[in-house]
């Protein structure tokens, strides 16, 4: 049995084609992906994220349980509503999840985490918890919406009260503000597209109203096939196709992410400064394909290193050529070939990501 | 919902069309069914020309924005020319199915095996069965 968002009649009644994601029934596309994607490089967007979860952390433990948990380091966010990415690991170091966690205040946190790994997680979390004095509440009476784009932000704040309007306009980057409580708003300047907006989390029962009024307000809907080709362009990893249990952060791109500065015991510490003294064998590149032709997922690489393999691959719809990500031996670099349906063809390693603020970036 | 199948088409069970010509060559592309269902198509490799091809040969490649698809032979013949066009503009494919979006132009080993082929009310039939 698959899972529905609140927002699922109103996909269907527009037309969406719904795909089972993650045990969850989501648009696809409203029609067109490609129109969607430009639609949040150009103008603004909304996604249905309503499938993944919020999950709070409060209580006078809840500081030194996150810094345990969390291979990056709560403790840098000083001010309420300050966000950091982080991923979440297992002894080995492997990658369980990607999320985000919001400080709210001292020893509150929100913690959103991914939809096919939410279940799981929140095993996790509750486990490690225990040794602590903190509280986990699952907020499955929350739903989520990501409004994207370079007139997202102005498209959406004239549905704010004046308060949250304010609020909602000094936002700076990776800042969150909330208000009218736990049953409020809680609007996020963040997303997972390289564009400016905002990730709105309200109670469910108000979203569908919400969702109808950014439409009137001329966003457009835009479903997971446009977030991928976004998140792509973006050189954002997707949790699952570009990392998972079985791959650290390191070799993920993601070293920006752990803090090893301070003394710290998190999970998966003492096998990430093992790999670290036995250096790297495996990173993750960008890869911009030179010949006609898509990249996918899952594609064998090959290099004067040594081989390695696609991550994720798609059409670049701002870049009108295929990009990829792929994970290669660590002293991949250049020219590679990517063996594409029995073709062997030729792709150059970049650093992601491949698109920021409707532009490319790419860096050969 | 209503299909756009032009009569004088010629279908097969995995999606494709054959327009048979005066010269006794034919033309083959996607339907609007398949095209559709493909959603957004931003690449196409067709053959070439001179290729002999086996009915049910894999012989040209349609990507969508997310995945890649065969598409198949309905008869055996030689490929006469691939649709150039398709290099520049594969969403041909998705606004004109049965015109600019052809694939490939070939000369049928035997000219009965196209007559053989599902009509448009066969084809629809295909279409009914399979959205049951």
């Amino acid at each position: 049995m698959t899972q529905q968002t609140p927002l699922y009649a109103q996909h269907v009644a527009l037309g969406a084609r719904v795909v089972d994601f993650g045990g969850w029934d989501m648009p696809l596309h409203y029609g067109s992906q490609l129109d969607e994607h430009h639609a949040v490089r150009r103008d603004a967007g909304v996604f249905d994220v309503s499938h993944m979860r919020a999950v709070d952390v409060a209580g006078p433990g809840a500081t030194p349980f996150l810094r345990h948990l969390l291979a990056n380091d709560v403790q840098r966010l000083q001010h309420p509503g300050k966000a950091l990415y982080s991923c979440m690991l297992n002894e080995q170091g492997g990658v369980l999840d990607d999320l985000i966690v919001y400080y709210r205040g001292p020893g509150r946190y929100r913690v959103v985490v991914n939809a096919g790994t939410a279940a799981k997680d929140l095993v996790w979390i509750r486990a490690r918890a225990a040794a602590f004095d903190v509280e986990v509440v699952e907020r499955a009476d929350l739903a989520m919406v990501a409004v994207q784009g370079p007139t997202a932000r102005d498209r959406t704040v004239g549905l704010f009260d004046a308060a949250g309007r304010a609020a909602a306009l000094a936002l700076e980057p990776f800042f969150a503000a909330e208000w009218g409580g736990e049953a409020g708003m809680f609007v996020a300047r963040t997303g997972y597209t390289g564009e400016d907006g905002f990730e709105i989390m309200l109670p469910a029962g108000e979203v569908v109203a919400f969702w109808r009024r950014l439409l009137a307000a001329g966003v457009r809907p835009c479903g997971l096939g446009a977030r991928d080709t976004l998140r792509l362009e973006a050189g954002m990893n997707l949790y699952g196709n570009d990392m998972d249990e079985t791959t650290t952060p390191l070799e993920s791109g993601l070293a920006w992410t752990v803090a090893l500065g301070a003394p710290r015991d998190f999970i998966g510490r003492a096998a990430l400064e093992a790999q670290q003294r036995a250096g790297l064998s495996r990173k993750l590149v960008g890869l911009l394909l030179d010949e006609r032709g898509i990249l996918r997922a899952h594609q064998t690489v090959y290099s004067p290193a040594g081989e390695g393999q696609t991550t994720s691959g798609t059409y670049s719809p701002t870049l009108e050529r295929s990009i990829a990500l792929a994970r290669v031996p660590a002293a991949t670099g250049g020219e590679v070939e990517v063996d594409i349906r029995g073709k062997r063809l030729r792709a150059r390693v970049v650093r992601p990501p491949f698109v920021r603020h409707g532009k490319s970036v790419i860096v050969p | 919902m209503s299909n756009n199948l032009p009569a004088e088409l010629r279908y097969t069970r995995s999606h494709e069309w054959v327009r048979r010509n005066p010269d006794g060559t034919v033309t083959v592309g996607i339907t609007d069914h398949a095209q559709h269902a493909l959603g957004d198509i931003v690449f196409a490799e067709t053959p070439e020309a001179g290729r002999v091809m086996a009915a049910g040969d894999a012989c040209a490649v349609v990507e969508s924005v997310k995945a890649a698809s065969d598409v198949y032979s309905p008869v055996a013949g030689t490929v006469v020319a691939g649709n150039p066009a398709l290099t520049d503009a594969p969403e041909k494919i998705n606004t004109d199915p049965y015109g600019e979006g052809w694939l490939w132009q070939l000369t049928p080993a035997d000219p009965a095996a196209v007559d053989a082929l599902l009509d448009a009310a066969g084809y629809e039939r295909v279409l009914a069965e399979s959205a049951e």
